[in-house]
């Protein structure tokens, strides 16, 4: 571990706790208006200025890392899932089932996805399901394809023979022998695509097609930063950070991770 | 080459035909429709507006409507902009959004190319860090931000240049900054990371025992064999700035395509989100098909 991957677990380590205990930790409610107290700077008693509504901004940072992160997470998890079991199936049973599964995910692959995320997105009225569900959607198909090409690999493999040889069933084969030799694959995709996720979500949400009020995604609190920018740009500043940050973090650990699994590194790490 | 080219043009049409199947049942299977309003329609009125546009019918008569209006090169009325038909839309907004995105494949290309052969000739030197450290950094910047940094220190802060609009070249560069700068990153690293397999090839060391000076062994063989990675993501590169016009279009309120969709699909302006996905994805296939020519133009191994 180098300072900068200490760095980045530990910050999002922070953010995690954040999002997990943010009712306990934040000094204020993320709805409750201080209409005295509008568009404030930072202060002791808000520490990072109120918006246009008067609502503390470091509370709503903390609520917005919450849904940030459930998106991040919980949409490449499933992808993960559910691009393994495809992927994996695809690969082992190879030939014409392989060509007319892969043939799917070229053509989903093919799809501009930013359009599709935003087409359900918004059709789906705007909430955290639907998002949930346009992310999972076009990023399946990335781990399907990078699952299914280490399956073909390693289902050649003299282990993978020896085990077949001493008789044990396909289904064990996939489970014992190959699937936990793609599990570093798998933790080196997952580091890519949760900031990945992030990122599209926070894109739509600052271009107002994301996470709809009365919830707030830190791109919703971007977008209405954005708007008084040039007066206050502190509203805009914190929650752009905390994206930046998170996606920045994860970047750095997943280059770490990579760099680790890579066979002609390891002489760098003994 | 020709036939080449005309075999994936075909294969692009599955593609082009799920994507305006699937667009078009997204749209229709939600219930609302475009012109459900704050102030409600009057039944008649309603009633007849949605027989002028085929919206009584089932959602499959719909799309093979549709279909057949497209093969005869029409996309139909804008529900929302009245009298404006979705190819008039699109043939102004068309060369805008194509313009902002050749100027920010000019920065990806012309920022990082350079910058990862400098840091792989300079490798570990401060110069290589520092280049290293640029494209971490463009990798996690998302383009809004970049956008409205760059709006806040260049417009508000220091007034060199205008914060939005498109109107003369002047208006250009920040868009085309904020669009190319962190894709430019990737390339830095890709560049670098190809560069150097060729820097300790045999043939550069023959080049260099030839006498050739250090700018040509660069320029000439370290950046012709190293440019073939690049090209093979200019495809995917393709559809992120596409990706990005949208948001950059959102923050410099530029009139390109990606404006015309956010606005559409917070309409429900069918007609207008099938006309502007479709050419998106004509765009993004059509790049792909680009990226394998030229890739066979220079590696003569894949020409076969």
């Amino acid at each position: 571990m180098n300072f900068l991957s200490k760095l980045s677990c530990g910050f999002l380590g922070v953010i995690f706790f954040a999002a997990v205990f943010a009712p306990w930790i934040t000094p204020h409610s993320y709805e409750t208006q201080d209409t005295l107290n509008t568009l404030a700077t930072p202060s002791f008693s808000h520490l990072m200025g109120t918006d246009r509504l008067g609502r503390d901004l470091f509370s709503r940072l903390i609520y917005g890392a919450r849904i940030s992160l459930f998106i991040g997470v919980f949409t490449t998890l499933l992808a993960l899932v559910i691009g393994t079991i495809y992927g994996s199936i695809s690969g082992f049973v190879g030939g014409r089932m392989d060509g007319f599964m892969m043939r799917i995910v070229d053509i989903i692959f093919a799809l501009p996805d930013m359009l599709m995320i935003i087409l359900i997105t918004v059709m789906m009225g705007r909430g955290i399901l639907g998002m949930f569900i346009a992310l999972t959607l076009v990023s399946w198909v990335t781990v399907a394809r990078l699952v299914r090409g280490e399956v073909l690999r390693i289902k050649e493999k003299t282990y993978v023979e020896a085990a077949r040889a001493l008789g044990a069933s396909n289904a064990k084969i996939l489970t014992k022998e190959i699937l936990p030799n793609i599990l570093g694959l798998m933790v080196v995709t997952m580091t890519f695509r949760i900031p990945a996720a992030i990122l599209a979500e926070s894109t739509l949400s600052f271009i107002g097609l994301g996470i709809a009020p009365p919830f707030s995604s830190w791109g919703t609190m971007a977008n209405e930063g954005w708007k008084s920018i040039k007066f206050y740009p502190h509203l805009i500043l914190f929650p752009s950070l905390a994206i930046f940050l998170t996606i920045l973090s994860f970047n750095f650990l997943g280059d770490r991770f990579r760099d680790y699994l890579d066979p002609r590194n390891k002489a760098r790490f003994n | 080459m020709l036939k080449l080219f005309f075999k994936r043009l075909l294969h692009g049409i599955p593609v082009l035909f799920v994507v305006s199947t699937i667009t078009f049942v997204i749209m229709r299977v939600v219930p609302g429709g475009p012109f459900d309003q704050e102030k409600k329609l009057p039944p008649e009125i309603l009633v007849n507006i949605q027989a002028k546009y085929h919206l009584d019918q089932p959602v499959t008569t719909q799309y093979l409507l549709y279909l057949k209006q497209l093969a005869h090169g029409d996309m139909g009325p804008s529900y929302k902009y009245i009298g404006r038909d979705v190819a008039d839309i699109i043939f102004d907004t068309l060369p805008v959004s194509i313009t902002l995105g050749m100027l920010a494949m000019f920065v990806v290309v012309g920022v990082g190319i350079p910058m990862g052969i400098w840091s792989a000739y300079r490798q570990n030197s401060i110069v290589d860090r520092a280049c290293m450290f640029y494209a971490t950094l463009g990798i996690s910047v998302p383009n809004f931000i970049l956008g409205t940094v760059l709006v806040w220190v260049m417009s508000h802060k220091l007034q060199w240049l205008p914060p939005a609009l498109w109107e003369g070249p002047r208006y250009m560069i920040l868009p085309a900054i904020a669009l190319g700068a962190p894709f430019s990153g990737y390339i830095a690293r890709l560049t670098r990371s190809a560069a150097l397999e060729v820097l300790a090839s045999d043939y550069i060391r023959t080049a260099r025992a030839k006498g050739l000076t250090e700018t040509i062994v660069l320029l000439k063989h370290t950046l012709k064999n190293s440019i073939f990675p690049i090209i093979s993501v200019l495809g995917p590169l393709t559809a992120g700035l596409v990706t990005g016009s949208f948001v950059i279009e959102f923050i410099f309120s530029i009139p390109g395509m990606g404006s015309f969709f956010i606005t559409a699909v917070t309409n429900r302006d069918y007609p207008l989100i099938m006309g502007v996905t479709l050419v998106y994805a004509v765009l993004i296939v059509f790049a792909n098909i680009l990226v394998d020519i030229i890739y066979m133009w220079l590696d003569p191994r894949v020409r076969v």
